[in-house]
């Protein structure tokens, strides 16, 4: 044990100033241990992420990775698949040295999610790690696997010592959506992780709040004078949030399945979104603060009372999409022909509170639409009065600010300008703010801003598992409708040609109100 | 590219405006004006670096080469937009007169409202913030290790001269070494009763590590010298062991610490645009920095001269930097207690 350990309370360190902006937060001793090696996220997203920080001297000196699968591997195998993985996915460069001081703290243990002796070997290597590498105690427990396996996991963490970190030491559990598939296997996950882990270290990763331009939603909106005052009903007319993906279910088939589109994106993505962007001021930029405002607001939003109208769902009928010839949802391999499961969701929300009343909140999710992009979109109303002739003003919509969240990640301002010419004619203009332009290449990918700030314990951007709750409980009343019309055999999801903007109904939905989606 | 001979700054600004409009996006999506002196051999090599730091932070790149006063008075500039980055261009080229005003030409081309920086990619002046440039900038970033006339005196003379504003690239050279031992301390929460820094023989990052340590820790700090690269080696020590950081290759450190294995550390030597990209990440003032080289003013640059005795047990003995002259030389090293 370090020499550090006694005397904790009231130490500063006399090298840290709080004006001293260029020294990084690096996190202290620690490990993770990722189980589900072998699956995309792991590959694709958390290895790289960690190279990435250690490449941005970022991890701390000794930081040791330990993988868990049932595959018969030696370290140096794990070390290839996460040498390979690295060298695919990471957004910097890849450096030898950095790597040498990565490979070093690699480790390997093979077994089942219910094989004891396997656990037992795991406790020896976190033991050992701590031994040799320093990681003093700290460790992560990154779930990079299906929720149906949490409980054994975390029981065997339980069982075999390896949740319990001692007095100094921290042992946290990150987990990824989906957070359960309703409220109540919500509410039943959530209590299996509770049993184990106190609240403060379960890390729930949602990769949307790890992005930099759904932090700047915070900035914008808190760090200016100029969009908090029409930031309101008074001026908005409506709010369309948007995450399209032009790509199928792929090989996902088995996740996706009984899923949908709904539980998949509104659920979590799209109502943090929501959150994000109504809520209200938070009296300090933390965790707790943040935590409060965005319960409020999820705690004021309720489904309008006849969801047949203010509701869509929707499936993606073979077609050509980007100049490519595709099959429909129905005939992707995996599928139930007679599969329900919905591609394509849309719902209106209603905000009661004095902010929004009256403002509706258009949600929008699905596959297969014309083109991957995540958007929201503050719709404002026309102005009251225009002085021009009617026929000068016929080309001018409502002025509207779009957050780009990706791709493109910037901010597009739309409003009328004067068509350059003899005539009085009006035609609405965007103005656009890249991101992308802006502050670009350092942007840091989401995932490394998520597991550095999980590594410090630092909570701000993890939802707690009373907005996963919130939102199951918003969700929940048009999951059940729909599980009903499907029982009586009642309109079954609309087909949408794929590549297109989705079903008829959905447009339908918005023209009840008067009003039209965006084409994003 | 387009070649301005002979031209005004109204001139460049026109071209500023057509290059955009040609590349089809009339918009601006920059955050600053980078102004870079450089001399006529530096300015190819310090628009590319000015160019690859501005992909972090894109910019109006402005190289002003001050050519020989003498002769007429002319102003040559090559203006362009980066292909792949969405930054501006020009290099601007003074001769006669006119290079005696270069504030006159850099003036008009400075973009609205944002702020400006320079960079002087040699030399820097004897006082950034009086410069005619200089005087333009939130921020006037020089870097002491280029420094070729001088050296004895080049650190404290840069720390004398501090200004709100100023910075210097042997202080961002810095950063990673501080950022470790600052997280050093963070897990050993021990006493610090000395310090040693070595480095090259000329290392003025060395020399601003070791007073940043000095100010900081309020202990005495040796600066040792080594065949380098760079920094080689940083150390604190207390009584229960030391804290040990070592970088012989310019590549990869070993970390070492009380009652912990020695563990590898990448800490790669930063290059050029790396560096200055740091420097435009933050505009306001290095109040850390102002702290340091106030302390360097008044102390002198730690282990600046041979005088005491009390050699640590380094590599090679701290003969370092022998000021011979100077007025306001730096004293002997001196932990403030």
């Amino acid at each position: 044990m370090s020499p550090a350990k006694q005397a904790s309370g009231g130490w500063t360190n006399p090298l840290r100033d709080p004006q001293d902006r260029r020294l990084p937060r690096i996190a202290g001793p620690c490990g993770m241990v990722l189980f589900g090696v072998t699956g995309d996220l792991s590959r694709k997203k958390v290895m790289p992420a960690i190279y990435d920080l250690a490449n941005r001297g970022l991890l701390p000196p000794g930081f040791s990775l330990v993988g868990f699968a049932r595959r018969d591997w030696a370290d140096q195998d794990f070390a290839q698949i996460v040498h390979d993985a690295v060298k695919a996915n990471a957004r910097t460069e890849f450096r030898e040295e950095v790597w040498e001081q990565l490979s070093e703290g690699l480790r390997f243990v093979p077994g089942n999610f219910d094989d004891d002796e396997a656990f037992d070997t795991l406790r020896r290597t976190v033991e050992e790690l701590d031994q040799q590498r320093g990681t003093d105690g700290n460790h992560a427990f990154y779930l990079a696997i299906p929720p149906a396996f949490f409980g054994d996991v975390v029981g065997q963490l339980r069982e075999h010592g390896l949740a319990d970190s001692g007095t100094d030491a921290w042992r946290r559990v990150v987990v990824e959506k989906p957070f359960g598939h309703d409220l109540e296997s919500a509410q039943a996950l959530n209590q299996v992780l509770d049993d184990v882990f106190p609240p403060g270290s379960i890390f729930r990763i949602d990769h949307y709040l790890g992005k930099e331009t759904v932090q700047n939603i915070l900035a914008m909106r808190f760090a200016n004078t100029l969009f908090e005052p029409i930031w309101n009903a008074n001026y908005v007319d409506h709010v369309q949030i948007t995450m399209a993906e032009d790509v199928g279910i792929g090989g996902r088939a088995g996740y996706y399945d009984g899923i949908g589109a709904a539980r998949d994106v509104i659920q979590n993505h799209l109502l943090q979104l929501l959150a994000l962007v109504a809520m209200e001021e938070p009296t300090a930029f933390d965790a707790e603060a943040l935590r409060i405002e965005k319960q409020k607001v999820l705690s004021s939003v309720v489904l309008p009372s006849r969801l047949d109208l203010a509701t869509a769902r929707g499936q993606y009928a073979p077609g050509w999409s980007g100049g490519v010839q595709v099959p429909g949802f129905l005939d992707e391999e995996g599928i139930d022909p007679h599969s329900t499961t919905e591609s394509y969701a849309a719902v209106k929300l209603n905000i009661e509170n004095r902010r929004w009343a009256g403002v509706p909140f258009y949600l929008r999710t699905g596959k297969r639409l014309g083109r991957r992009v995540t958007e929201v979109a503050i719709v404002f109303k026309r102005a009251p009065h225009l002085p021009f002739s009617p026929l000068s003003t016929e080309e001018l919509t409502s002025n509207a600010l779009v957050i780009r969240v990706q791709p493109d990640e910037g901010m597009t301002l739309r409003f009328g300008s004067k068509v350059p010419g003899t005539q009085m004619e009006i035609r609405d203009v965007n103005m656009d703010f890249a991101y992308g332009g802006s502050f670009t290449e350092t942007s840091p990918e989401a995932y490394e801003r998520l597991i550095l700030d999980m590594l410090l314990g630092d909570p701000p951007l993890f939802p707690r598992h009373q907005e996963v709750e919130l939102s199951w409980r918003i969700l929940d009343p048009v999951l059940d409708f729909w599980a009903r019309q499907d029982e009586e055999g009642r309109t079954p999801p609309e087909p949408y040609p794929s590549g297109s903007w989705g079903p008829a109904s959905a447009d339908e939905m918005l023209a009840r109100d008067g009003r039209a989606w965006r084409r994003p | 590219m387009i070649e301005l001979t002979d031209t005004t700054s109204s001139a460049i600004a026109a071209e500023f405006v057509r290059a955009r409009t040609r590349a089809g996006s009339p918009a601006m999506g920059m955050v600053m004006t980078l102004v870079v002196v450089a001399s006529e051999d530096e300015c190819e090599k310090a628009m590319a670096v000015a160019q690859q730091a501005s992909h972090e932070h894109p910019a109006r790149v402005l190289v002003v080469v001050i050519g020989p006063a003498r002769g007429r008075s002319a102003v040559h500039a090559r203006v362009g937009t980066g292909s792949g980055w969405s930054g501006e261009t020009a290099l601007i080229r003074l001769e006669g007169e006119v290079s005696k005003h270069p504030e006159s030409v850099v003036l008009p081309l400075l973009l609205p409202d944002s702020p400006v920086a320079v960079w002087w990619a040699g030399s820097p002046p004897e006082s950034p913030a009086d410069d005619p440039l200089g005087a333009l900038a939130q921020r006037r970033i020089t870097d002491t290790a280029t420094v070729t006339r001088g050296r004895t005196k080049a650190v404290h003379a840069q720390c004398s001269a501090y200004t709100r504003g100023d910075t210097d690239l042997s202080w961002t050279r810095t950063t990673p070494w501080r950022a470790l031992l600052a997280a050093a301390l963070d897990q050993h929460h021990l006493t610090v009763t000395s310090a040693s820094v070595t480095a090259e023989r000329y290392s003025p990052s060395a020399d601003l590590l070791a007073a940043w340590l000095a100010d900081r820790l309020k202990v005495e700090v040796t600066r040792s010298s080594s065949s380098g690269p760079g920094i080689t080696e940083a150390v604190l020590e207390s009584k229960e062991g030391p804290i040990r950081i070592s970088r012989p290759d310019g590549r990869l450190a070993t970390y070492s610490s009380p009652g912990h294995p020695d563990r590898p550390t990448a800490l790669k030597r930063r290059d050029l645009p790396e560096l200055l990209a740091e420097e435009l990440r933050h505009l306001d003032e290095d109040d850390v920095y102002a702290a340091t080289t106030a302390w360097v003013a008044k102390h002198g640059v730690p282990g600046g001269k041979t005088a005491p005795a009390s050699k640590p047990p380094a590599t090679r003995s701290t003969r370092s930097t022998r000021p011979t002259k100077k007025a306001a030389g730096p004293k002997p090293k001196r932990g403030r207690s």
